[in-house]
């Protein structure tokens, strides 16, 4: 009787307790939803072929954010350019070759503090070596070389984690048929890890295309009135142009600040969407 | 053909390993031009003058301390919130919910990692100030805690995902011996699964530690950015400037070469150090990965 | 001018870096164009005497190896095997190995037999679809498969699978064969089938073949050889190996007494 009572209580602890889970894990969730929901709801009015494709006019107060949007797509890509072979090769070489001693040891702990230094001690650096000591001035190539840095560390760990989940028995195989390791690493590995590879660099560069204070002091300008014409310009940017207009501008239309806000969650989820999308088919069609 | 086939192996060797090494060159070469340019302040301010509690760079008052104080606080409000709230979550994925709703659920908390900072702390500004400042009935609403509960939402995604992890990787064999021992599953979360995960949680804690002091963007956005020192409790609703928002807003303005500049890059030091400091403590608890001894195939 | 062995090992020696001796003074030849079976309790070091053939040890956490492997060919003329000098990707075509889990290659069935040709450098279709029909034929898989070699490879059946592992080694006209229990995962059916292969395969090739019991040893070997812990206990013609034993440890691992 007395022990059955004692087995109610502890049920009720663990039904009381289970109900408390739940609803934190709501109050952790819901703001995310919200603000999702917040941000379509407020900025898609703001959108219009004028807003996407024209110039910012009126001390920014009206136009568009074209410039903005070429802006940030032209630092991801030669972002993306200069960090996939460095960070993939940088990967194939921990999955692959490197041998478990000391020196491997610290490269580990090198991508591990690449990962942690804070993006604007990157903006620091960029000013530092880019800008000043190699003379590209604030520029659309210095600012890539930094978000190209910052997004090493998160490619090579994706990348490396695509390359382990091969297999080792390919491997061998592969080796036993009198392949060298390179012609196996590049006609068995990388070809089945390709879609982790691709999920982890669209991960990566989903970060560098959202980050404003890496390109604070390295590429970004308040306005341009034209458009970038080569590298070494300097140019707008979207996260940096919404910085702008939300505090550096009175007298804003919110309109307008919730339609670039719109424009650069779209750019940066959707990049997130592709990479989910991605990692499922892969998943999907995988033999192993 | 022997040596045809060989050159090319050894060139593609020798430069895979070479961007393997890459890694440490970027670490160093950072550390270098912080040093370059920060290390001349030492000529140019005394050392003691950074312990002052004035941080006002035109006059040449270049106390660290309101900076680092800032800094912390916000971090420590946005820890006290991502913590609890982090973990919790994590614990109801990992061992409460639905493996549907856990499908929808971690990738939701991740997509929060994903947004661009600069977002937040633009809500942060137009939305939670306003609330904020209505509710506490505060002067302003741009204030540590504003920072602080921003921060924690940017703390949030690495805490629980990485806590998520560390609890998945707890044996199912441990909750099955409590279970069969009479413990309830509640129980077993508290007594077996949590502290069998011990190590994962606290990497995931150390990594949102990192993650909240290296923010940029929101704290220069909501905090107010008035480098004050503590006032008691109404510390947390007074406006604050970290040592990264300093960065970020005086950078643009001054002159390269200046004693100003030179501090500047002195700061990007002091963060640089405990970045390094967090993330290789954080490291050391890290479960550590498997050693691949599959034995070839036999 | 014909050889009578194909491979001569002695005094062999290797030990793996957690300091595991596993081969101990190993002196023996594989006679040419026959099946010698290698066999004995586990651990014994049978898989590992097989990788030193084709220099996979390579891959493994091996710190030494000493002694002497020579790998003859027709005319007469041998190659040092532990040569660290070695091209082994051309030893690893002449000595192809076939291993105890049907591992194929994520492709489709014609890309698993090529894929050791295409590395080698052979790039005519004829030759490449000629080797795939012969293949397939010594490893009596062609019948099953001739209208679906562009089917991935995976979805063949576990037996299906593992002689296409063997006509995957045999597409590259390897002089020896290295099977390490190829059969262990495999139906008496696909069982037969395989061992049947083997009986003719050896008219042309040399093959090393760990099995997978006593009696599968008894009926393939025609020479046969005892390992126990890293050991060669003995080596003797199969018939008479499994008849009329000269150690005692052997006549007890055969009669099923330990192991
Ligand atoms: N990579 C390795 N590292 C360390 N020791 C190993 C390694 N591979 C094998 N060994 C050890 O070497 C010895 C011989 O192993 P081997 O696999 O050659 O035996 P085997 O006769 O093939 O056994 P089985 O019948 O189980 O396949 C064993 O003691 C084994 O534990
Ligand atoms: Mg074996």
């Amino acid at each position: 009787m007395k022990s059955r009572s004692s087995a109610q209580r502890r049920n009720l602890t663990q039904q009381i307790g289970f109900i408390f889970l739940r609803l934190v894990a709501i109050i952790a969730v819901l703001p995310i939803i919200a603000i999702i929901v917040f941000i379509i709801y407020q900025g898609a009015p703001a959108i219009s072929l004028e807003f996407i494709f024209g110039f910012p006019s009126d001390g920014m107060r009206s136009g568009g954010i074209w410039p903005a949007i070429v802006g940030t797509f032209f630092l991801t890509l030669i972002c993306a350019l200069v960090v996939s072979p460095l960070g993939i090769g940088a990967a194939i070489y921990l999955a692959e070759y490197a041998p478990d001693n000391r020196w491997t040891q610290s490269i580990r702990i090198a991508i591990i503090n690449l990962a942690g230094i804070p993006s604007v001690v990157y903006g620091l650096f960029g000013l530092g070596l880019f800008v000043i000591f190699l003379n590209f001035g604030i520029s659309i190539l210095a600012g890539s070389l930094t978000l190209a840095i910052m997004t090493l560390p998160v490619i090579i760990t994706t990348t490396e984690e695509a390359l382990r989940a091969v297999p080792q028995s390919f491997r061998v195989v592969s080796r036993s048929v009198g392949a060298t390791q390179w012609q196996t690493v590049r006609r068995i590995v990388l070809p089945q890890a390709l879609p982790g590879i691709l999920t982890g660099v669209i991960l990566g560069l989903e970060r560098a295309a959202g980050e404003t204070a890496p390109i604070l002091f390295t590429a970004a300008v308040f306005f341009l009135p034209r458009l970038p014409s080569s590298p070494m310009d300097p140019t707008m940017a979207l996260p940096y142009h919404l910085y702008v207009i939300s505090t550096q501008v009175p007298g804003m239309s919110p309109q307008i600040q919730y339609g670039t806000a719109l424009v650069l969650l779209v750019f940066v989820l959707g990049m997130n969407l592709i990479a989910t999308i991605i990692r499922s088919r892969a998943r999907a069609r995988r033999q192993w | 053909m022997r040596i045809s086939r060989i050159k090319p192996e050894s060139f593609i060797t020798w430069l895979i390993k070479f961007t393997g090494y890459s890694a440490i060159i970027f670490v160093f070469l950072i550390f270098y031009f912080l040093l370059s340019e920060g290390i001349p302040v030492f000529g140019e301010v005394p050392f003691k003058d950074f312990f002052q509690v004035r941080w006002y760079p035109i006059e040449a008052y270049f106390g660290l301390l309101p900076l680092l104080v800032g800094s912390l606080i916000v971090t420590i409000g946005a820890l006290i919130i991502a913590v609890p709230l982090g973990l919790l979550t994590a614990i109801y994925i990992a061992e409460v919910a639905s493996p549907r709703t856990k499908e929808i659920l971690k990738p939701l908390v991740e997509l929060l990692g994903g947004f661009p900072s600069v977002v937040l702390g633009f809500l942060g500004l137009l939305i939670l100030s306003q609330y904020l400042r209505e509710i506490l009935a505060l002067p302003t609403g741009l204030s540590a805690l504003t920072g602080s509960l921003i921060l924690a939402g940017i703390a949030l995604p690495a805490i629980v995902s990485i806590s998520e992890d560390a609890l998945d990787t707890v044996p199912r064999s441990y909750r099955d011996a409590s279970l069969a021992l009479g413990a309830t599953e509640w129980q077993t979360i508290w007594w077996v699964t949590l502290p069998a995960a011990k190590s994962g949680v606290l990497t995931a804690i150390m990594l949102g530690i990192g993650r909240a002091i290296g923010e940029t963007m929101v704290v220069l956005m909501v905090t107010g950015n008035a480098p004050m020192m503590p006032q008691g409790l109404a510390t947390f609703v007074n406006p604050t400037r970290t040592m990264t928002a300093t960065i970020a807003a005086e950078m643009g303005e001054v002159a390269n070469g200046s004693t100003h500049y030179h501090v500047l890059f002195f700061i990007g030091i002091v963060l640089f150090v405990i970045a390094l400091i967090v993330n290789v403590s954080a490291s050391t608890f890290v479960f550590r990965r498997k050693k691949r001894s599959e034995r070839i195939l036999s | 001018m014909t050889i009578t062995n194909k491979i001569v090992t002695e005094n062999l020696v290797l030990q793996y870096s957690d300091g595991t001796e596993s081969l101990k003074d190993i002196s023996m030849n594989i006679p040419v164009n026959s099946i010698s079976v290698i066999f004995g309790p586990a651990g014994g070091g049978k898989s590992t005497y097989l990788r030193v053939l084709n220099r996979l040890n390579d891959l493994a956490n091996v710190t030494t190896v000493s002694g002497k492997a020579h790998l003859y060919s027709e005319s007469g003329d041998f190659i040092d095997i532990l040569d660290p000098n070695l091209d082994v990707t051309a030893l690893r075509r002449r000595v192809g190995m076939v291993f105890a889990r049907p591992v194929v290659l994520p492709m489709s069935i014609r890309e698993n037999l090529t894929y050791g040709l295409e590395i080698a450098g052979v790039r005519k279709r004829s030759l490449l679809h000629e080797a795939i029909e012969r293949s397939l034929n010594q490893a009596a898989l062609w019948e099953e498969v001739q209208d679906r070699l562009d089917d991935p490879a995976m979805e063949l059946s576990g037996g299906q699978q593992q002689r296409l592992c063997i006509a995957r080694s045999l597409a590259l006209e390897p002089e020896v064969l290295l099977l390490d229990e190829p059969t262990s995962g495999l139906d008496p059916i696909s069982t037969g089938k395989v061992e049947a292969s083997l009986q003719e395969l050896k008219k042309n090739y040399t093959i090393v073949l760990v099995p997978h019991s006593v009696q599968q040893a008894a009926r393939a070997a025609d020479y046969a050889a005892f390992f126990l812990q890293g050991k060669l206990i003995e080596y003797a013609p199969g018939n008479e190996m499994f008849t009329t034993p000269q150690v005692q440890q052997t006549a007890d691992y055969i009669e099923g007494r330990f192991g």
